[in-house]
């Protein structure tokens, strides 16, 4: 017997070594600047001990130097100290922009997607309203009706990222609803609510933390586009978007004050999709 | 059948020159370090008109070893052997240039899943026609000619209409018939069929176990790969037993069926369920305990007397096809279930048998007429009145995996089944996992994995603990045990009759295999195209069946 143990029975690989595969370059370098980048917005007086709105009227307009490695703005602050102390603004902003736009898009989706057809529709409908908008304009409208500042430009975007979220979710929840492991639940005799909460839910939203991590790059771009068009942060505040905007005038003279923000926005960005983009990889091989 | 279409199909080599001579084959994967071989000096000879089957479990190495005959085991295999001639001409080493000039020409494939093996783009005719432009000078009105003597041979009705059907527009059955045609379209002397059968009902199984036995009758010697002895011995003149890479028995039909030698053999033939008496095993012994079990079988709650359990009076149910029809899925089905007892309910492919299956269970509500359970009402409880007696009825299901949640392990998938939050661990959680482990003799180390880790046979042990955690009286298996191997199978069915026994389970069984059915029921209901076309004591419905459908499955159960 021992010599004939059961073949057509083998347990497949325990885990696939894909899990385990070594991290490319460039995964390394977004995980390396994502590190600085909380390290910035956490301690930003440890990255930059300066005071990020200390002006000094005698230093402006300098390019790049020792003493000010990103240079000065127009009223001689350090656009380093600057650019450290604006991450905390930035990604604020696009966590809870994402963290906005995720909830809503759960409610809306799990409501199309479980409570029958009349709801779905009407859910349905209304999210095509939204999507007929650009989601720019979306956060317009909201900041017309509410005004400019930090907090309505971060439900502004939170909300135009929401339908897209919602429509994922829907359509996660709808295939996942009709796996066999549900009706196993309901064999089981469990209510509607626990299979809700522990098969349906759970299915939906773990695949959903790839495209979040995605979307806060999304969102800070969008929070700075807001605060560039002066409907966010305001001048003198430290953030990305506005310091952009604050540049622009000197563009020609003073290149630098665009430029260091401007580069810290698109990598901010980028890593967090290589990082998304990355994670989801990942998940799917596992 | 057109005769003279399969003589075409025939061709004249000679009968002194075996189609195939394969002498100490040897094939390994992987590019440096030398892995375990997977086929391990393996030979045999096929001749002319003749049907060689090699049997074995999924792992024995059977289908390497049949590409290995085509050339088609990939870049990483490495093939030796001290001869592997086709038609008397050395294939070993050729070019991918080569090969591609003798498949087809020289030897013909069949594969188990014709879905994926046709371009469901193209119409079969394209299909078929398309070797021929490959390999042969005829012309466009030659092959199309070509193309319906072929669809003729394998007997397809009307040829002339299906050419320019598309695979999805087969059924199962007919497209197997098209890919034959397309595999003997050249008339090779060689044709290798893995699995052909595996995927189709009996009845079509045995039609497409005819084919290929008239195919070998005209000349063309086949190569028949499956791991089911029942299917091959129809039709197989020699049979060879495939085990860890290496022919453990060879013989012919009859000697190696009837006195198997080697254990491999003997597990295989005796796995077999048709024609078992209901309650004796299938498989060997695997705790040391069951020994004393398989001994003396212990006798079952027989006879009508017993109480009824499950009583499904009238039950119909139709769905509304896509173009707004109706279609009658389920038509006025009446069942009782008997406690202790099994019922067996089988059909083929949309008969109805899963559609009864979730109304037993409740999981849709018919049209009409209702299920008691325990005579209490079940179908037309309320929801929470219905969840209070959910307890008591239990589900097993064809696809375990994807009955699991992929998020849970073994561990968690039990836990809940037992009343209580995955992921709480206490000791009377432990114990009582252990205790449902014991009884599907599944070792403590599966706890910790995922059912994704886990064998086909393993999963389906999990699948029957979760079914028993909640203590049912009645047990409801959908298709338990169809996309496992004969051999796992054979564990199977048999502990499905050990947790019978020990607590006195109620079972209905539905499956599409007849000689399954055959094993475990002490009832049997026969359903075609939404009813029931007889219904009795399962002894007495094999011995005489009354209605003409029952006895043309009885007949197409593949058999030793």
């Amino acid at each position: 017997m021992s010599g004939l143990e059961v073949q057509a029975d083998r347990a497949p690989r325990s885990r696939p070594f894909s899990r385990h595969r070594r991290p490319r370059a460039a995964e390394t370098i977004a995980a390396v600047l994502a590190l600085f980048l909380v390290l910035a917005a956490v301690l930003p007086d440890f990255l930059a001990p300066g005071d990020p709105l200390g002006i000094d009227p005698l230093g402006a307009f300098q390019s790049p130097n020792f003493t000010h490695a990103f240079g000065t703005d127009e009223s001689g602050r350090d656009i380093y100290t600057r650019v450290v102390h604006g991450t905390q603004y930035s990604l604020v902003i696009g966590v809870a922009a994402t963290a906005i736009g995720l909830s809503l898009g759960i409610v809306l989706g799990t409501l199309a997607g479980m409570l029958g057809r009349i709801v779905d529709f009407t859910v349905n409908r209304f999210l095509e309203v939204l999507f007929a908008f650009p989601g720019l304009l979306l956060a317009l409208l909201f900041i017309v009706i509410f005004g400019p500042g930090v907090a309505t430009a971060t439900i502004a975007v939170g909300i135009s990222t929401a339908p897209g979220y919602a429509r994922i979710i829907r359509a996660q929840l709808i295939s996942v609803r009709g796996k066999s492991f549900v009706e196993a639940a309901t064999v089981l005799g469990r209510t509607r609510w626990q299979i809700l909460l522990r098969h349906i839910l759970p299915n939906t939203l773990a695949p959903l933390f790839v495209l979040a991590t995605l979307g806060i790059g999304q969102a800070i771009v969008w929070a700075a586009t807001l605060s560039y068009l002066g409907l966010g942060a305001e001048p003198p505040t430290a953030e990305w978007g506005a310091m952009l905007s604050a540049g622009r005038t000197y563009i020609t003279s003073a290149w630098w004050m665009s430029f260091f923000p401007g580069l810290f926005i698109v990598l901010t960005a980028v890593s967090a999709t290589v990082l998304g983009r990355s994670i989801d990889k990942r998940m799917r091989h596992a | 059948m057109n005769e003279a279409g399969l003589r075409a199909a025939s061709t004249a080599v000679s009968a002194a020159v075996p189609a195939a001579t394969v002498e100490n084959l040897r094939v390994h994967f992987g590019t440096t370090r030398p892995s375990s071989p997977v086929v391990r000096g393996v030979s045999f000879t096929i001749a002319a008109g003749e049907c060689l089957a090699i049997v074995g479990e999924s792992g024995s190495g059977k289908s390497v070893t049949a590409r290995s005959l085509l050339g088609l085991n990939g870049e990483n295999a490495h093939v030796t052997a001290d001869r592997l001639d086709l038609a008397g001409q050395n294939v070993l080493g050729l070019t991918d240039r080569a090969w591609r000039a003798r498949r087809g020409k020289d030897l013909g494939l069949v594969m188990q899943d014709a879905l994926v093996s046709l371009d469901p783009l193209r119409p079969i005719g394209r299909e078929i026609a398309d070797s021929l432009r490959l390999h042969t000078t005829l012309n466009a009105a030659a092959r199309a000619r070509r193309v319906l003597e072929l669809l003729d041979a394998v007997g397809l009705p009307n040829p002339q209409l299906q050419v320019r059907k598309l695979s999805g527009q087969l059924s199962g059955g007919e497209r197997q018939r098209a890919l034959i045609a397309a595999a003997i379209a050249q008339n090779p002397p060689l044709l290798i069929a893995d699995e052909p059968t595996t995927a189709l009902d009996v009845t079509v199984q045995a039609q497409i176990l005819n084919l290929l036995e008239q195919i070998a009758h005209q000349g063309t010697a086949v190569l028949l790969i499956s791991h089911d002895l029942a299917v091959v011995s129809r039709i197989a003149q020699r049979i060879a037993v495939m085990h860890d890479g290496q022919i453990v028995e060879t013989g012919p039909t009859t000697e190696v069926l009837g006195a198997p030698q080697h254990e491999q053999t003997q597990r295989m033939v005796s796995a077999v369920p048709a024609e078992k008496p209901r309650g004796s095993r299938l498989s060997p012994a695997s705790r040391p305990s069951d020994s004393s079990r398989t001994a003396a079988v212990g006798p079952l709650a027989h006879g009508a007397t017993s109480p009824i359990v499950l009583d499904a009076r009238s039950l119909s149910k139709s769905f509304r096809r896509p173009d707004g029809t109706k279609h009658l899925a389920v038509d006025n089905v009446s069942l009782t279930l008997r406690r202790g007892t099994t019922l067996g309910i089988v059909g083929e492919s949309g008969s109805g048998k899963t559609t009864t299956a979730r109304l037993l269970l409740a999981l849709i509500p018919p049209d009409r007429g209702e299920v008691t359970v325990c005579d209490k009402p079940w179908t037309t409880a309320t929801q929470k009145s219905r969840r209070g007696l959910r307890a008591s009825v239990g589900a097993i299901y064809q696809d375990a995996l994807g009955s699991f949640d992929p998020r849970w392990n073994v561990a968690d998938i039990l836990t809940d089944a037992l009343g209580n939050t995955p992921g709480r661990r206490s000791p009377q959680i432990t114990a009582a996992l252990s205790t449902l482990l014991d009884e599907v003799s599944l070792a403590r180390s599966v706890l910790q994995r995922r059912p994704l880790e886990l064998s086909g046979g393993q999963r389906q042990r999990v699948g029957i603990a979760r079914a028993l955690a909640a203590r049912p009286a009645i047990v409801i298996c959908d298709e338990p045990v169809s996309s496992l191997d004969v051999s796992v199978q054979a564990q199977v069915l048999d502990l499905l009759d050990d947790v019978q026994r020990d607590r006195g389970l109620s079972l209905i069984f539905i499956s599409h295999d007849l000689g399954v059915v055959q094993h475990v029921s002490d009832q049997l209901a026969v359903m075609r195209g939404g009813r029931i076309v007889e219904q009795g004591p399962a002894e007495a419905l094999f011995a005489s069946p009354q209605h003409a459908y029952t006895a043309r499955l009885l007949a197409a159960v593949p058999r030793l």
